[in-house]
C-alpha cells in the first residue's frame, strides 16, 4: 500500500493534536500520581508514542472495534472514551469505566467501541479476527482493529490470526506498533530479519509502514486501509515505527539503553512533530498551540479531581459481573 | 401429547445445536474438520447441508486463533459454538479460555458478555494414550467466569446444550467419547435443562454417590448390583461442575450419612477434593457416619495399553467395593 502525504487538513490536524496532548497530559498525571502512591499496581505509559494512537484511531469511526495493547491509554483516549471514567478506573474507583475491576491494563467501553486493553501479548488478533467476523456477517462497512507490538509477531497467536484473517477475508486492521523493545530486549536480538512488514507476505496481505511519529502519516495510512479492507473484505497490515520515551513499567531502571537514545528520540517527539508541520503549514499559531495545550491540562487536571472525590467500590458487590444475566 | 424418540448422546448434542440454529441466526459452529468429514465423533453430520459452509465452518489448525475468533465474535453480538477436537487441546488456546473469554465481562465492569460456547470430547476408555484421553474439568472450575457443564445422559446433552447456547457467559461443554453411542429417550418436545443443577439418577438411603459424566452411567450399574446385596445408593449427577449444585451433594448426605464421590479425571486436584470439602465445611459434616471416600482415575498419565488404561480407571466393580467400604 501506498500512502502518498495528502494535503493537510486544518480539522484532522487539530484533532490530532488535541488528542496528542491529552494523552501526553493524561499520562503525565498518572505518572506523577503514581509516584505520589495515590495510583497502585503498574502501568504502562505510551509517552512517545501518541501519534501511533491519534492518527490509527483518528481514521476510526464509532462502529468500529478496537483491541488494544497492556500499554492502551492512549489508544482508549483517542478512540473516545469518557476521560474522567478512565481516570477514575485508574485510580480504582466505583466510577471507572469498568467499576475498578481491570484497571490501567484493562480499560474497555465498549460504547465507544473499545473491546479491551489487554494484559497478554497476542490476543488481540484474534478477538478483531472475530469482531470483523461478525460485522462480514451482518454487512456492516466497519473493521475491527488490533493493536500489538513488535514483540508480539513472535507469538504463535500473531501467524494464527494473520492466516485466519486473511484466508477468511475478515476486515481486520493489524497494527503493530513497533517501538524495537518488547519489555528491555531490543527486536534485533529476538528476530534474524527485524522488517516487520515482511510478516504479511507469507498470508498475502495487503501491508504499509509508516512513520509511528508522524500523526498525519499515521492517519492517512489507516484511512486509506480501513476503506481498503471494507471494500474488498481483506484484513490489512500495517507497522507504525515509533520509539518509548517512558519505561516500560514502573519497574524499569533504563538499564537497557542509553539516554543518548532516548534524548535523540526525544528531538522525534511525535506532537512537537506535528506542531511544527501544523506551523509551517499556518495551520495554527503558537499561542494556539499553547491554548490547546492549557485546555487539555486543564481536562486532565478535572479528571483527575473527578477521580480523587469518587468512593472506592464496596467489596460486598465484588459478585456481580462475575457472571452475566 | 409428546412423544419421545431414542437417540444416541451424538444426536442430542447435534439436535440441540440444529434446533438453536434454526431459532437464532446468531448461533454458528466452527472448529476442525467439522463439515464434510462430520467431526472426529460423527456430531456434526450433515449440518452444512441444512445450515451451509457459512454457518457450519471448518477452520485452520489453529485453536487459539479460532477459540478468540469465537469469543471476539460473541462480544459482538453473536452466539458462537466452538469445537476442539479434544480437550486435550484446550493446551494450546489456553490463554482464550484462561484470561480472555471468562475475564472480560468483570474486568470491564459488566458492559460486555461472552455468549460462547466450547465443546469439546473429554475422557479416555478408546486407547488414545495420554495426549488424547484426559478428564480436565478441575482446571477449568478454577476460573471464576466459565460454566463447566458435563452431560452424562442424551436427554440431559441436548437440554443442557440448548441453555449453553442461550447462556451470556462462556460455557465449556465437555461431552463424553465413550457416551457419544449410547443411547436414550429424548422428547420430541422442546426442553431446557438449567445450567447450576444437579439431578438426581437414583434414589436411595444408604450412600450418596456424587459423580457425573461417564461415571454415573457405571455408578447406576454399580448401584444395580449393590441393592442385591441389601445396600442403597442414591446417585447425585452433578451435570455442571461449575457453578457446583452445593445444596444438592449437601442434602443427599445428610440423608443417607455416607459419601462416595467418584470422577474419572486423577484423583489429585480434582472436583473429588472439593465435593468432600464443600461436605467438611457443612453442618451435613455432623451428619457422617463414615469418613468421606474418592474414587478417582490413579494419579498417572493416562497409558496406552488397554490393560493398562482400564486399570487406572475406576468401574462399575470398584464403584461397588468403594460403597461396600464406605457403608461398612
Amino acid at each position: 500500500m501506498n500512502t502518498a502525504r495528502k494535503n493537510m487538513d486544518e480539522t484532522i490536524s487539530r484533532k490530532l493534536l488535541k488528542n496528542m496532548l491529552l494523552c501526553r497530559k493524561f499520562e503525565e498525571n498518572v505518572q506523577y500520581y503514581f509516584s505520589l502512591g495515590m495510583i497502585h499496581g503498574t502501568c504502562h505509559l505510551g509517552i512517545g508514542e501518541e501519534a501511533t494512537a491519534a492518527g490509527t484511531c483518528g481514521a476510526l469511526l464509532p462502529d468500529d472495534d478496537m483491541f488494544a495493547t497492556h500499554r492502551g491509554h492512549n489508544a482508549a483516549i483517542c478512540k473516545g472514551i469518557d476521560i474522567n471514567h478512565m481516570m477514575a478506573e485508574i485510580f480504582g474507583k466505583s466510577t471507572g469505566v469498568c467499576k475498578g475491576h481491570g484497571g490501567s491494563m484493562h480499560i474497555a467501553d465498549k460504547d465507544v467501541g473499545i473491546l479491551g486493553a489487554n494484559g497478554i501479548v497476542g490476543p488481540s488478533l484474534a478477538l478483531a479476527c472475530g469482531a470483523a467476523f461478525a460485522h462480514k456477517r451482518r454487512n456492516e462497512k466497519c473493521v475491527a482493529l488490533a493493536f500489538f507490538g513488535d514483540g508480539a509477531t513472535n507469538e504463535g497467536i500473531f501467524h494464527e490470526s494473520m492466516n485466519l484473517a486473511s484466508v477468511w477475508g475478515l476486515p481486520v486492521l493489524f497494527i503493530c506498533t513497533n517501538n524495537t523493545y518488547g519489555m528491555s530486549t531490543h527486536i534485533s536480538k529476538v528476530m534474524k530479519d527485524t522488517n516487520l512488514i515482511d510478516r504479511a507476505v507469507p498470508y498475502k496481505m495487503k501491508s504499509a509502514e509508516v512513520d509511528g511519529n508522524d500523526a498525519l502519516l499515521v492517519y492517512n495510512t489507516v484511512k486509506e486501509a480501513r476503506s481498503y479492507a471494507i471494500e474488498n473484505s481483506e484484513p490489512v497490515f500495517i507497522v507504525e515505527d515509533t520509539y518509548r520515551i517512558s519505561g516500560h513499567s514502573k519497574s524499569d531502571a533504563n538499564l537497557y539503553r542509553t539516554k543518548e537514545e532516548i534524548s535523540e528520540w526525544k528531538k522525534k517527539d511525535p506532537i512537537l512533530n506535528l506542531e511544527k508541520q501544523m506551523l509551517e503549514a499556518g495551520l495554527c499559531s503558537t499561542e494556539e498551540i499553547r491554548q490547546l495545550e492549557a485546555e487539555a491540562a486543564d481536562t486532565v487536571k478535572a479528571a483527575v479531581a473527578y477521580a480523587i472525590e469518587s468512593p472506592y467500590p464496596k467489596v460486598e458487590d465484588i459478585y456481580e459481573d462475575v457472571y452475566a444475566e | 401429547m409428546s412423544t419421545q424418540n431414542e437417540m444416541t448422546y451424538a444426536q442430542a448434542i447435534k439436535e440441540a445445536m440444529c434446533e438453536e440454529m434454526r431459532r437464532d441466526e446468531n448461533v454458528f459452529l466452527m472448529g476442525e474438520d467439522i463439515g464434510v468429514y462430520r467431526g472426529a465423533f460423527g456430531v456434526t453430520q450433515d449440518m452444512y447441508k441444512e445450515f451451509g459452509t457459512e454457518r457450519v465452518i471448518d477452520t485452520p489448525i489453529s485453536e487459539a486463533a479460532f477459540v478468540g475468533c469465537g469469543i471476539g465474535a460473541a462480544v459482538e453480538g453473536m452466539r458462537p459454538i466452538v469445537e476442539i477436537m479434544f480437550s486435550d487441546f484446550m493446551s494450546v488456546c489456553w490463554d482464550m479460555i484462561l484470561n480472555q473469554a471468562p475475564k472480560m465481562h468483570f474486568m470491564f465492569g459488566g458492559k460486555v458478555s461472552v455468549p460462547l460456547v466450547i465443546r469439546t470430547a473429554s475422557g479416555c476408555g478408546t486407547g488414545a494414550a495420554a495426549q488424547h484421553s484426559q478428564s480436565l474439568e478441575a482446571m477449568l472450575c478454577h476460573i471464576p467466569g466459565l460454566k463447566v457443564v458435563v452431560p452424562s445422559t442424551p436427554f440431559d446433552a441436548k437440554g443442557l446444550l440448548k441453555s449453553a447456547i442461550r447462556d451470556n457467559n462462556p460455557v465449556v461443554f465437555l461431552e463424553q467419547k465413550l457416551l457419544y453411542r449410547t443411547k436414550g429417550m429424548v422428547p420430541d418436545r422442546e426442553y431446557l435443562i438449567p445450567l447450576g443443577k444437579a439431578d438426581t439418577k437414583r434414589i436411595g438411603t444408604d450412600c450418596t454417590i456424587v459423580t457425573y459424566g461417564r461415571m454415573t452411567q457405571l455408578s447406576l450399574k454399580a448401584a444395580e448390583t449393590l441393592s442385591n446385596e441389601g445396600i442403597s445408593c442414591e446417585i447425585i449427577d452433578l451435570r455442571t461442575l461449575l457453578p457446583l449444585d452445593r445444596m444438592a451433594v449437601l442434602e443427599s448426605v445428610k440423608k443417607t450419612k455416607h459419601l462416595l464421590i467418584v470422577h474419572e479425571a486423577v484423583k489429585t486436584g480434582g472436583l473429588g477434593g472439593e465435593i468432600a470439602a464443600e461436605v467438611a465445611e457443612s453442618d451435613a459434616f455432623y451428619y457422617l457416619d463414615a469418613p468421606i471416600k474418592r474414587l478417582a482415575a490413579e494419579d498417572v498419565p493416562v497409558p496406552f495399553s488397554a490393560v493398562l488404561e482400564k486399570g487406572v480407571l475406576p468401574d462399575e466393580e470398584k464403584i461397588a467395593s468403594a460403597v461396600r467400604e464406605v457403608v461398612g
